[in-house]
């Protein structure tokens, strides 16, 4: 039930957007969320965006994955 | 896909499994719960539990909402859609859930009751758009992450004065559900907490901050892909080993502090807390649901129609219960794999893409620890 997909928004129109998820495209509401531009990811969950995906925040973690490893790669 | 190939990278995952088995001190038991099923299944799904050392095991929380309704509460929902005239829409898992006698809505609907499912709760809206000679009720179930969706389709009926439009409401809330496994007398002990992913986007990871000042137990919320989880793990066992309990955020990507204000206003303007709701494991737990504001009283279905809430039995042997609390695991159930499979689920613990069954189940992994 919370399983939600971060698509890239690709239109807006007012209050919906349309998002694609790997080509496959979707109308999805952004009421419950503020500043979404075209272009940014968002978390989509039962038709509406949850919140904003920060681009930052995902390459910081995906270092902390690489880098607390014991294991050189 | 951006944003899940990279969070489900191999290499990846054998140097946090490496830096996890490096972490624990030989000799400890780590026990930690991952509250939502949706962590369950990535565990599952990916193996993550066969790259823990065997010092660290995970116990399946109650995250699952699909799971925790009562079957009281889907005996209502029977009860409303086999009502003259009325269309119940309703999100997929909740269809095949057994109420008493073993009827769900799937075969309420096999034997004639308009059950429809939609994925969002604007469907359920243009459904009453396109009916307006009946009355359709959208059976509202879920935590924080589709409550703010059910809020907005209300005041939406109200300011187009949909008035065949109505939702019964069972939305619960997870810091309370957190709260009655931390204060259940013969709880299983647990030494942290892998939080929810999409719920904190919703609350924030400030929600969980008594959880670790009152219990004392660490939580770290945790994205739902397999490299989340494990990085959760990690912050987890280092955590414990240095005997801090803080609410740490592994999900920074998506989750902040104060969460989702617009939406928590907007839940605010329309719901507020029951003093009890009935969780299915948990039993009758203080100000964990929601209902519909007075404000709104014309789209709350419990007043529009009368359908009595009676109490239930749960199904004779069915484990759910304890599973949901993490006492059992769904191997310790005598349904399990014989006469309880997902094709024929007896509990909704096997039904729910979310539930710990069905993932023991879908994903094999019990056939060889046999």
């Amino acid at each position: 039930m919370c399983l939600a997909i971060p698509a890239e928004v690709v239109a807006i129109n007012g209050d919906m957007a349309t998002v694609s998820l790997d080509g496959v495209q979707k109308d999805i509401s952004l009421v419950l969320v503020e500043g979404v531009s075209v272009g940014d990811y968002v978390i989509v969950h039962v038709g509406f965006a949850l919140s904003r995906l920060d681009p930052e925040e995902a390459a910081a973690t995906l270092a902390l994955f690489a880098e607390a490893g014991v294991l050189k790669s | 896909m951006k944003y899940i190939d990279e969070f489900r990278q191999k290499p990846l995952g054998k140097n946090l499994a490496a830096s996890i088995a490096d972490a624990v001190e030989k000799g400890r038991h780590y026990r930690f719960m991952e509250f939502c099923g949706g962590h369950t299944h990535a565990i599952f799904r990916y193996g993550v539990q066969d790259l823990l050392p065997p010092e660290v095991e995970m116990v399946h929380g109650p995250g699952c909402p699909v799971c925790v309704l009562p079957i009281s509460r889907i005996d209502q929902a029977v009860a409303l859609a086999e009502m003259e005239g009325i269309i119940l829409c309703t999100y997929a898992d909740m269809l095949r859930v057994p109420g008493s006698g073993r009827v769900s809505l799937s075969k309420a609907r096999a034997a004639g009751a308009d059950v429809r499912m939609v994925y969002s709760t604007q469907d359920a809206l243009q459904i009453a758009r396109d009916n307006p000679d009946r009355q359709t009720v959208f059976f509202a179930i879920g935590f924080e992450t589709t409550t703010p969706p059910t809020a907005v389709a209300i005041q939406q009926a109200s300011q187009e004065g949909l008035r065949n439009f109505s939702v019964f409401c069972n939305h619960v809330l997870t810091p309370a559900a957190i709260r009655s496994i931390l204060d259940t007398p013969d709880a299983v002990p647990l030494d942290g907490f892998v939080g929810p992913a999409h719920v904190s986007t919703v609350i924030g990871t400030k929600a969980y901050e008594c959880f670790a000042a009152d219990f004392h137990k660490p939580v770290v919320i945790a994205g739902f892909e397999p490299l989340d989880i494990m990085q959760a793990i990690l912050m987890l066992v280092r955590q414990t080993n240095e005997g801090r309990h803080e609410v740490e955020n592994e999900y920074a990507r998506a989750v902040i502090r104060d969460g989702n204000i617009k939406a928590q206003e907007l839940m605010a303007e329309v719901f507020e807390l029951r003093p009890s709701f009935e969780w299915r494991g948990l039993g009758a737990v203080a100000d964990s649901a929601l209902s519909i504001r007075e404000e709104y009283a014309d789209f709350d279905a419990e007043k529009r129609f009368d359908v009595e809430l009676r109490p239930a039995k749960e199904i004779r042997g069915c484990e759910c219960g304890a599973i949901l609390r993490g006492q059992k695991k769904p191997l310790d159930c005598k349904l399990f794999g014989t006469i309880c499979t997902p094709d024929n689920p007896m509990g909704s613990c096997m039904v729910s893409a979310e539930g710990s069954c069905a993932a023991y189940y879908s994903y094999g992994r019990f056939r060889g620890a046999e």
